[in-house]
This record gives structure tokens, sequence and C-alpha cells, in this order.
């Protein structure tokens, strides 16, 4: 893509927690395009401002400790600084992002960072923190040793963004000198007759500072993507032969890396930066001190745990029933008022209104996931949440970072997915997210109420405390914690082997959040929600709408439907007159054979030998199809296939009898105890959810892992309420 | 042979090298963890894993089987 001259295409890097984001939100507000970079699960995050001189893109890095790049998904970060990555333009310049409270180790990231030969403005973030703490650092003289411009800022509070601006636009337009290497001795003479050779065998001139990746990295991803040209096929030997030399020469790699850059970092600060007393208790430290305390620290955990769930449960049940009970049916109301029935209303209202509604209602629990999320990360808590944790989930194969995505996964899936990108192992958080979907979520919980109170008897014991239909409920919920584990292993053990990755991770000092940043973080998560699962989600459910919708001829049920409302309109206000009565119950025989006659009905006939071995009718099999989309549906699907009518609750009285009255041919019940339980367990385990399948498909970045989750979820709930069916049978006939 | 596992909570302790040359060790050294560097245990988490350590002015998070790669010279008591 070409740019105007006076447009400006920047990067933002640094380390996690050092206000990057924050940054850029207060840049440029919400991000214009946020993506996934071709084939990796690395976020492409874009966003724009505009200054006095021109447009200005602002490409916003995943936070890193490091350039080093041993996986695919670092590579990328360098590959878009170095202006190697097809999609993103050249960079103009690149804006460092450093934590003034903790200079040194920040440093590390920006000693590779002004190797890159690009004009370098390096921020201080974070100054108000560390104007509290009483550091003073002369920055003019740190200026002039680091060779870069450099800006004080407090991006929470804005403070200090439009002399960044400014400053981005000057080193833009100045005369940039690359520096030298802060590598000396043996490994610039090494460094330079590597880049001959690779000159001279492929033609290629590669940057120095790619150069030196390549013999820092071991087994770095840059030299395997250049070893895979035949002409470079002996660059593992060469590289291995220089870092032999250079260990000899008392430059052992990957050691002096760390080693050179720290004590360069510790000689430029070195009289220019007054720290009082370190080791000083402030008020982060007691905090800390109570909160990873071996008692209170497990009770505090337990009780934002708590709190947050109940806020994803319970606090957003109003706004999910507003979409479902008020917005929706006035929707419809609307369209019924203006439409004769038809196609086109049907498609309208049971496709459309109800699609849209299908993505709109995972908003709130998103919103108020991600609310929580941001709330916890910035005030500094999150990392202490994965610190308690982890010895718990280890015992998973996963880390602690994995628990707050699996315990929101049990309100739902689809925010519990979204919430695995603070896990930056790829290995870990793509475990996480496939087995994120047995979290028992509360879409399941509508059938899980209707099978146990129509089959489970209402025992209790202990004075009513304890109750056999909570009991069978909870068990419900621990099926799918104890299907996880075995599966988690299985896992890792296939799919992803490899080393345990490491839990080094940053305990960041306690503060007050910022509401800003918390409202940018939900605003940047709903927006990609909607952008990118949404449309996928809303697809799905029109397909649905279209299977149960045809063929059939729907003019019979249309004309009732018109008589219907038509006789409520003059009789509006008055006892229902029986000829209304009468049509309603035509209106539903209508329906039910409907939904029999279509391509789901038939579909269901079809797959009733695939679910005999179950228990199931084709009844049941047409629900369990109809509810792949959405596991909910089957309350409803089972209201019209049962002829009551699409409008039932999982507490209805009529669905429940006529779930326990349905007949095999030669009179039989259907629904017995055991294939209540083999249904429930089917639920329990399936992955009846379009919209996990659509987060899956964007968080992982490819089509594999969701149709493998399917596939795999699927089976195991056939197999598991296979077993559930047959040995439940042998228990209740002997 | 001491590792940085080994010392009590409130200690302090010189690096003097990372084992290894993995990805892990790699992590290590990036974040500060480089030979003649002090370190203090500042406590273990509730569970007793991971641990917490005070390193070049910043806390950091690792778990005892990372901190077994960091070998220490012999801690002296405060």
């Amino acid at each position: 893509m070409k740019a105007p001259a006076n447009a400006l295409t920047i990067a933002l890097v640094g380390n996690p927690n050092t206000g990057k984001s924050t940054l850029f939100s207060a840049l440029c507000g919400v991000p214009a395009r946020i993506g996934n970079y071709p084939g990796v699960t690395v976020e492409k995050k874009l966003g724009k401002y505009r200054d006095v001189t021109g447009d200005v893109t602002v490409v916003d890095l995943p936070g890193t400790y490091s350039l080093a790049a041993r996986t695919l998904d670092e590579k990328v970060s360098v590959d878009v600084l170095l202006g190697k990555q097809a999609d993103v333009p050249q960079l103009d310049v690149i804006v460092a992002i450093v934590d003034a409270t903790s200079l040194e180790r920040n440093l590390y990231l920006f000693t590779q960072v002004r190797q890159l030969g690009k004009p370098l403005v390096l921020v201080l973030n974070m100054w108000d923190r560390a104007q509290a703490e009483g550091i003073k650092i002369d920055l003019p003289e740190l200026s002039s040793r680091l060779g870069a411009r450099i800006l004080t800022a407090t991006a929470s509070r804005s403070v200090g963004v439009a002399q960044i601006k400014q400053a981005i636009r000057e080193a833009a337009g100045a005369v940039h000198v690359s520096p030298a290497s802060i590598f000396v001795g043996g490994f610039q003479e090494e460094t330079d007759s590597l880049q001959t050779w690779i000159r001279e065998q492929s033609g290629l001139e590669l940057p120095p500072f790619l150069v030196e990746r390549l013999i820092l990295d071991m087994e770095g991803a840059h030299a395997a993507e250049l070893s895979r040209r035949p002409e470079l096929s002996g660059l593992p030997l060469r590289l291995s032969e220089i870092r032999e030399r250079l260990s000899a020469a008392g430059q052992r790699v990957p050691a002096v890396e760390t080693k050179v850059r720290y004590t360069w970092i510790r000689s430029q600060l070195t009289g220019i930066i007054e720290r009082p007393q370190a080791g000083a208790t402030t008020t982060s430290d007691r905090i800390d001190h109570v909160l990873t305390h071996r008692v209170w620290g497990l009770v505090g955990f337990a009780a934002v745990m708590f709190t947050v769930f109940q806020a994803i449960t319970w606090g957003t049940s109003w706004f999910m029933d507003r979409i479902t009970d008020d917005i929706q049916p006035w929707a419809t109301g609307l369209l019924e008022q203006s439409l004769a029935p038809g196609t086109l209303r049907s498609l309208l209202s049971d496709g459309i209104i109800a699609g849209v509604g299908s993505v709109v209602i995972f908003l709130p629990q998103i919103l108020m996931l991600f609310f929580f999320i941001g709330l916890l990360e910035d005030c500094g808590y999150m990392a202490r949440a994965a610190f308690v944790m982890d010895k718990l989930m280890t015992k998973l194969g996963l880390s602690g970072k994995s628990f707050l995505p699996l315990m929101s996964s049990f309100a739902c899936a689809v925010p519990g997915i979204m919430a695995t990108r603070v896990i930056e192992s790829r290995r870990d958080r793509m475990v996480t997210i496939l087995i994120a979907p047995l979290m028992s979520c509360s879409a399941r919980l509508p059938v899980y109420v209707l099978l146990i109170y129509t089959f489970v008897p209402d025992a209790s014991w202990l004075g009513g405390w304890i109750g056999l239909r909570g009991l069978v409920l909870f068990g419900m919920h621990v099926v799918g914690v104890a299907v996880a584990v075995p599966v988690a292993w299985l896992l890792k053990r296939f799919f992803f082997p490899g080393e345990v990755p490491p839990f080094v991770m940053e305990l960041p000092s306690y503060k007050i959040p910022s509401l800003r940043v918390v409202f940018f973080r939900v605003w940047e998560r709903g927006q990609a929600f909607l952008s990118r699962a949404g449309t996928l989600i809303f697809c799905t459910s029109i397909l649905v709408w279209a299977a149960g919708y045809f063929p059939g001829d729907h003019r019979p049920l249309q004309s009732v439907t018109a008589q219907i409302e038509a006789l409520a309109q003059s009789t509006a206000g008055d006892d229902e007159p029986p000829e209304l009565l009468a049509l309603q119950t035509e209106r539903r025989q209508l329906s039910g054979s409907l939904i029999e006659a279509s391509f789901l009905g038939r579909m269901g006939k079809v797959i009733e030998p695939v679910v005999k071995p179950l228990g199931w009718d084709w009844k049941i099999g047409v629900g369990v199809i109809a509810s792949f989309p959405a596991r909910e549906v089957i309350i409803a699907t089972l209201g019209t296939i049962y002829s009551l009518g699409g409008d039932v609750a999982e507490d209805d009285e009529g669905l429940q009898s006529a779930i326990a009255n349905s007949k095999w041919p030669d009179g039989r019940p259907v629904v017995t105890l055991p294939v209540a339980f083999s249904i429930m367990v089917f639920f329990a385990l399936c992955a009846q959810c379009a919209a996990t399948l659509m987060v899956i498909k964007r968080e992982t970045n490819s089509w594999r892992w969701p149709i493998f989750t399917f596939c795999y979820m699927t089976g195991l709930a056939y197999i598991a309420a296979l077993l559930t069916y047959q040995l439940g049978s042998l228990f209740v006939s002997s | 042979m001491h590792t940085l596992a080994d010392i009590a909570a409130g200690q302090t302790a010189t690096v003097i090298e990372i084992i290894g040359d993995d990805s892990i060790a790699v992590r290590l050294m990036e974040m500060g963890l480089t030979d003649g560097e002090p370190v203090k245990l500042v406590g273990r988490a509730p569970l007793g894993d991971p641990l917490e350590i005070l390193v070049r002015g910043y806390r950091l998070s690792l778990r005892t089987s990372e901190a077994q790669r960091i070998r220490i010279e012999t801690p002296q008591p405060e």
C-alpha cells in the first residue's frame, strides 16, 4: 500500500504492564482494525490518528520482554519491526514505551529495538508514579547517552500525549544514524562475516539486527526460515560453529546477550538516576503481603473470583432477559403488525431478528467479564491471581493464567475463550481454549432443569438442605471438569508436545485502576467480538432457520396465523373466544408437522438409527440437531416438535408432561430416567454452540481448531451418552 | 550446589549462572537474572509454589522448578 508523503506508520513496542495499550488508546482512541496476522495467533491491532501534518497509522505490537524469536508468534513482531511483514507497511518511527519505575529491566528490550536502525522515540511512561516514588532521572543526559528522543508520559491520564505525537513527527523527519552495536570483541567480526557469507550464498542483504539474532537465538525462527532455502542449507552448521568459537572466546550464546545488554544498560544509567532507598516497604508491598498470604491470600482470591462469577452470571441476567424477553418480542411484534405471515416474515423474525439476538445475547457477559479483567489487570491483581492458582492448575498441566478463562467459561465459553489472550504460551493457551467449552455454561442449565424436574424425584435429606435434584445438577457441572482433565492431558501429550512453558511472570505494583483504561479494554473486546465472530454466528442462525423452514408448504400455517392475528386484534382485551383456542391448537399441530417435514426433521429421522443406542427417538434427535448452533434452542424446538408452540420455558409443565408421555410406536415411554441422563450427559459434553466455535476460529486464526473441537466434543458426548444409557438401563431394569 | 529454590523467604543471594540454554533459561536471563546480580526471595504463593523474588528493583514470580535452574552463591543470613 502506497501512503501519501506526509502519512506515517509507527509501531509501539514495550514490555507487558508498561501501559502500552493505554498509550495506544490515548493516541488513537478505539482501534480501527483488530484482526490476526496470517497463520499465527498474534493479534494485529491497528489504529489511526491525525496530527497537523497528516495521518499516522499506529501498529500496536504484543507486549514482550525481548525480540528473541524462537516461535512463529514471536517472529511476527520482529518481522513487523523490520518491515518484512507483508501486510504491514514499512515503519517510519518506532515508539518504545517503558515503565519509568523499573527502567533497568525495561531498557533491555530497548537495547534490542535501537539496533533495528529505525528512528526511535523512547517514552518513559507511568511518570506520575516514578515521581511519587521519588525517582529522579537526568533526562537530557539519558537522551544523549541512549541516542534517542526521550519523553515522559502518564498515558492513563493522557498526560504527555501531544508531545509524543510531536516527537514522532520530528523523529520521522530527522536524519537517522544507526547506533553502533553494543557487542564487542569477536562478536562483531562474526556478525560481519556471517552477513557477507549470506550475501554471497543467496544474494540476500540482511539487516545487521537480523544477523545478530541468527547467532543469538538458539533454534531461532528466523534461522529456521532461512535454512529452508537450498542455497542457505549450510546455515545451521555455520551458526553452531560461530557459537562454538564465541564460547571458546568467553562469549557463550545465549548468556552473552543478556550479560552484554544488562551491563551496557547499567553503565548508561550510572550517575544519572536517583532512587530513594530501594527495598523500603511500600503500600504495594503491604497489600501484597496480605494478598499472597497463606490464608488471607486464598480467602481474598476466592472473594474476588466469587464476585467476578456472580457479576457475569447474575449481574448480566437482567440485560440478557431484556434482550430475549423485551427487545426481541418487541421487534417481532413490530414486524407482525407491518407484514402478513409469509416466508419473508419468517426469515426476518425467526432468521434475522433471532440471528441478531443470538449475537447480541453474548455482549452483556463479554462486556462484564472484560470490565473485571480490565479492572484486575490495571490494579495489578491479575498477576497475583495467576500466582495464587498456579500450583493447582499445574495439576491440569496448565498454568495459573488459565484459571480465570476457565472459571468464566462456567458462565459462558465465549468470553472465557476471549480471555485466554492473557496466556502468552501458545501451548497453554490452545489447551485452555480447547477445554473451555467443556465447562458447563449457563446455556446448559435450561436443559438440565427441564430433564431434572421431569424425571428426578424431589427427594431431600438433612431437613431439606441436600436435595437430590440439586445434587444431580451439581453432578452435571462436575462431568465437564472431570472430562477436561484427561482431555487436557491428551491434548498436551499428542497435539502440543514440547517443554513446559516457563511461569516467569512479572508481579506489577498495585495501583488504583484507571477507568479510562478499563473502558477502552471493554470497548475493544466488544468490538472485536461483534466484527469477527458476530457475523459468523449470525450466518449460522440463518442457515439453521432455513433448514427448519424448507421445504414444506407453509400456506396453511400462514393463513391460520393470519386468522389468529385478525381475531386477536378484534377481540383485544376480551376473554379468549373458543375459536381462538382451536386455531392455536391447529397452528401448533401445523408447525409441528412442518418441522417434521423440513430438512431438519428429515435429518432427525435419518439419524434415528444413530441416536437409538442412546435411547433417543427422532424427536430428541431433531432437538439435538437444531440445538447445534445454540444449545438452549432445544427447549423451543422440543416445544414445536411436541406441538406446544415454540414459546415454552424449561419449567413449563406442558413440556415436561409431553416429554414424560412421549411413546415409542409400541407404547413404551421414550424418555425414561436413563434416557434423561443420556441427554443431559450429551449436552454437558457436546459443542452445541456456534458462537463458541466461531470465537475459537477467531482466536486461533484457523478453521482447524473449531472443527477439531466440534468433532472431539461431539464424539465424546456420543460415547458418554451411550455409556450412560446402556449402563443406566442395566441398573434400572435389574 | 545451591539454587534459588533453597533459600528462605527474606534471604538475599547472588546469582552465579543460569543452568542450561533452552528457552526457560533464556527467559530467566532476559528478565534480568544474570551472573553477579543479587536476588531476594520475597515469599511463596499460598499453596507453596511459585516463588516471588525481587530482582533489579522489580518483583518476579517463578516456579520452584525454574528457581532450581538459578545457581547462587551460598546465601548469607540477614
